[in-house]
């Protein structure tokens, strides 16, 4: 199968110690869906503008489409369409008039353009609000707008970052079903989220960034196979007493064991069986759990287990 | 069958380089005029602050400041005009800088679009703003009693003078909108460099009433200059000591700053 994205060993610098990127390395197999994992200042963002010849990076190389992004730059502009997290449409244009004029600028006749806009209006049930200026829409029909736009000439590779940032579950179901059906007409996409339940969803393969770096990668299914089938949470009054419950666990327990505040996460790969050795466990060190819960591991466990950290960001923070 | 995500196809036109520049930046130009045209208010107030100059300096300062020659209101428009037009350049900062903050620049970047075309179609629509603030000043200039001693020609090649200066410097403050981090610091990050221009220069009062190191300044500086033209050219008096050497200004000043723009449009990150 031929590569869509291929990187190798990308670097950028920001002034003398933000290393943004430090060796970033990712192959996108044409017509599927990559996810690029990662918290807020994991380097996703730089990666896409590094993709998209927005930033020249330090290092590395990369080719889009098989035009290399700093050579050939233009080609590789023709080829991609971008759909940032800042929704970046004209707010003082109308819908219309900001779909025209991304496809005047991508030299499009006037008539053309004019027609695209009209469908991608159409497509994204923006029609009727294609005369009014893009200041009044809500979060999620700008969002359309924003993948409209980079939609206009019909690109083979897709960059979405952070597509959801944001919205609310309605609109976020929205903008998946078109993903789904981007893919679905032959798209590669690669997309960054901080959601993991989104590259969950979407992504044919994941790859976990942090501070800049590749730290896993591989099927959604794969990432959660090395956390065991299943995860077993316990809850404690405070800290300290989970810290307590993590040492009685440590030399006995053969899956995994990651502590989290009061939570202690407890692999689990032998069944039920192991569920009762690990209240047996709890019992003779004289520790009593507040909850427990079984639960299938989540991306965010994959996160937890790789890199001692929560990637789950709440909306405050971001 | 249902329609599909993806548009039907449409072929690029083939253009030249050259063409393909001029059209990027001739979209650009209209994308931002329709922008003003939405928010009139802006327009509006960016006309309010020179009618309150004119205002201040014809009916509060004016009587206190000797013109010899020629009567003080005559004397300040040629000050008040180019005072307008320059700080009206700090609009090119700012509109760039929201550019830049809103993630426009980034989609414009991301296209297969001349490099040169969001910057040429900024400083384009801010030379067409420029024009209509001309008109209105003026015209509150004749309400105030200012009147063209000259001809409607020496006139006009006066607002043209001030345009091009106008258009030179507006390549330098799309620089700044670009270094700046947004568009309060943008402005923010002007007026300390349009007040020294505007007011240490023969703007306001004839500078011969200055401290001699300040009107050695005020008397070579390139704003002087166009004032002093811009004078000679609706007022008389000899003009080609003034306008050549601030057609020679403005020349070097767009050729500095165009290029100066353009690089830091390419690296900003």
């Amino acid at each position: 199968m031929s590569h869509a994205i291929e990187a190798e060993g990308l670097v950028k610098t920001f002034g003398t110690d933000v290393r943004a990127l430090d060796g970033v390395s990712l192959t996108v197999e044409s017509g599927t869906v990559l996810g690029l994992l990662g918290p807020n200042g994991a380097g996703k963002t730089t990666t896409v503008r590094v993709l998209t010849t927005t930033l020249i990076p330090d290092s590395g190389r990369a080719l889009v489409n098989g035009f290399d992004v700093v050579t050939q730059a233009d080609k590789v502009r023709s080829s991609i369409g971008l759909a940032g997290q800042y929704a970046a449409v004209d707010e003082n244009l109308t819908g219309r008039e900001n779909l025209r004029m991304v496809g005047q600028l991508l030299q499009l006749s006037r008539r053309d353009a004019s027609r695209i806009a009209d469908e991608l209006l159409e497509h994204f049930e923006l029609t009727e609000a294609a005369n009014r200026p893009s200041k009044t829409y809500s979060g999620g029909m700008r969002r359309r707008l924003d993948i409209a736009a980079a939609l206009v000439h019909r690109p083979p590779v897709l960059f979405l970052d952070e597509p959801t940032t944001g919205l609310d579950p309605k609109s976020r179901n929205a903008v998946w079903a078109v993903v789904e059906e981007l893919v679905a007409a032959g798209t590669t996409v690669l997309l960054t989220t901080q959601y993991l339940e989104e590259a969950d969803r979407l992504a044919d393969r994941i790859i976990v960034v942090d501070r800049g770096a590749v730290i896993a990668q591989g099927t959604s299914a794969e990432l959660k196979a090395d956390l065991g089938e299943t995860v077993l949470d316990l809850e404690f009054v405070d800290p300290d007493t989970a810290q307590r419950a993590a040492a009685s666990f440590r030399g006995t327990w053969t899956g995994g064991v990651v502590l989290d505040g009061s939570l202690l996460e407890l692999s689990v790969d032998a069944g039920p069986s192991e569920v009762m050795l690990a209240l047996r466990t709890l019992e003779s060190a004289g520790i009593v759990a507040t909850r427990m819960a079984l639960r299938e591991p989540s991306l965010d466990d994959v996160f937890l287990s790789l890199t001692g950290r929560r990637a789950e960001i709440t909306e405050e923070e971001s | 069958m249902t329609a599909s995500v993806l548009p039907d196809g449409a072929s690029p036109l083939k253009r030249s380089k050259v063409h393909r520049a001029f059209s990027d930046a001739m979209v650009i130009t209209e994308r931002n005029l329709i922008g003003y045209l939405r928010i009139p208010e802006s327009l509006f107030f960016s006309s309010v602050q020179p009618i309150m100059f004119v205002l201040l300096f014809r009916y509060v300062f004016g009587g206190a400041i000797a013109t010899p020659g020629m009567n003080y209101v005559d004397y300040l428009m040629a000050g008040i005009f180019v005072q307008t037009v320059m700080f009206g350049s700090i609009n090119t900062s700012i509109g760039l800088a929201e550019d830049l903050q809103k993630g426009l620049i980034e989609r414009f970047r991301s296209l297969p679009m001349a490099r040169s075309a969001v910057l040429a179609g900024r400083t384009t629509s801010d030379l067409l703003r420029n024009i209509v603030v001309i008109v209105i000043i003026t015209l509150v200039g004749f309400a105030v009693g200012f009147r063209i001693h000259t001809n409607l020609l020496a006139f006009l090649g006066a607002v043209l003078l001030m345009l091009f200066f106008a258009y030179a410097i507006s390549w330098g403050f799309a620089y700044i909108g670009l270094a700046a981090p947004n568009s309060e610091v943008a402005q923010l990050m002007s007026f300390p460099i349009l007040f020294p221009l505007t007011f240490a220069s023969t703007a306001f009062v004839p500078a011969s009433t200055m401290p001699g190191w300040l009107r050695a300044f005020a008397e070579h500086q390139p704003v002087s200059l166009v004032i002093n033209s811009v004078r000679a050219l609706t007022e008389g008096g000899p003009t080609a000591r003034w306008v050549i050497p601030a057609l020679i200004w403005c020349t070097a000043l767009l050729l500095a700053f165009v290029p100066l723009a353009v690089w830091r449009y390419r690296r900003t990150s």
